[in-house]
């Protein structure tokens, strides 16, 4: 038990410091890690904790907690969180505080630019992932597509588009 | 009219709570711009400058972008209290509902109409990852090196499924050295 806490804590401190560009970038990785490395759960599993923690409010990290109340109830809740929000707030206070050095435009915008497009690979990564995980029938494609596409193309609020994929879902229609 | 200027005082650590708190609460599908409107519009915390001007930093940092923000201005007004109550009010109300969902899918996982249920939510979620990374990919649509190291990026992750740390510690230095050349 306390040997799955302490792996629980290593990977999520990891991702805590190389989460450049928010919480979707570490999707991939974290896909990995619990999926594939320490198989803690299925594919399907993550994918649908996942889409629980979006049908929540807030950050969208809050998949991280779910993930360690998941694989180690209680205590494995309170390492992900701490381990996935501490490191990364610890690093902003010691930021803030040497912020002059920070506002320098030219190499902070250079660090910037450079790892846009890094954000983009992850965040397609992640989109990729998930998609084949949970599109094994033509109607959760046709789900994932039309939700995109919606997101997209509309400004309808993304907690009725989670709902209608629910809604659709919950009829069995095409499963 | 009021002048984009008027602040309002400074908030204490239980105000800066609260203010998280509700933020969490009711922060559906993205949270930065109702923190906008609270910090700036509502609450006037900060000027909108000052907001731009800590939220750029907030976003050059690793960690969720919202949760840096939080950390970032607790720590103006009160100092590590603030920080402290302002991550904790952010996110304790999401981790108790993410819970209640986990419960439900777990106790319920076994009722085939649940089970469908969940399974259309997780294709919408995926949705939104697309169209997030479709969002994100749009302005470098001119840019042919941006396009090069996204797509290398793509194909070390999610074909290859190489491990994302010894991934960024050498795509990171390559990117933002191409980069900052391409634009030199």
């Amino acid at each position: 038990m306390s040997q799955t806490l302490i792996s629980l804590a290593v990977i999520y401190v990891q991702l805590s410091l190389i989460a450049f560009g928010g919480g979707n970038t570490i999707l991939p990785e974290m896909h990995r890690q619990v999926v594939d490395v320490q198989h803690w759960m299925s594919s399907t599993d993550f994918a649908a904790l996942y889409a629980l923690a979006q049908a929540a409010p807030g950050p969208n990290m809050m998949v991280v907690p779910l993930i360690g109340w998941q694989v180690a109830g209680w205590a494995g809740m309170l390492v992900t969180t701490l381990a996935v929000f501490g490191p990364s707030s610890i690093l902003t206070v010691i930021a803030l505080r040497a912020w002059r050095r920070f506002q320098h435009p030219t190499w902070r915008q250079a660090i910037q630019a450079g790892l846009a497009p890094i954000s983009v690979g992850l965040v397609a990564s992640s989109a990729l992932i998930i998609s084949r995980t949970v599109d094994r029938e033509w109607v959760f494609a046709a789900i994932t597509a039309g939700r995109a596409l919606a997101a997209i193309r509309t400004k309808v609020h993304p907690l009725w588009m989670l709902a209608a994929g629910a809604a659709i879902g919950w009829t069995g229609f095409g499963q | 009219m009021t002048t984009i200027d008027t602040k309002a005082p400074a908030p204490g650590t239980a105000e800066i709570f609260r203010g998280f708190l509700i933020l969490g609460l009711t922060g559906f599908g993205g949270v930065l711009p109702l923190a906008r409107h609270m910090i700036v519009e509502q609450r006037r915390w900060l000027t909108a400058t000052e907001f731009t001007d800590t939220l750029s930093l907030c976003q050059f940092l690793p960690g969720g972008n919202i949760i840096n923000l939080s950390v970032a201005i607790g720590l103006r007004f009160t100092g590590i209290a603030g920080a402290l109550a302002a991550v904790i009010g952010l996110i304790a109300a999401p981790i108790v509902i993410v819970l209640a969902l986990g419960l439900v899918y777990a106790r319920f996982r076994s009722e085939p109409h649940v089970v469908h249920m969940f399974a259309g939510l997780a294709a919408a979620a995926a949705g939104q990852l697309v169209s997030m990374a479709v969002k994100l990919a749009l302005p470098l649509r001119r840019k042919p090196l941006a396009i090069v190291i996204a797509l290398v990026v793509f194909a070390a992750i999610a074909v290859f499924h190489l491990p994302l740390v010894p991934t960024m510690l050498v795509a990171a230095p390559l990117s933002i050295y191409a980069t900052s050349k391409a634009v030199a």
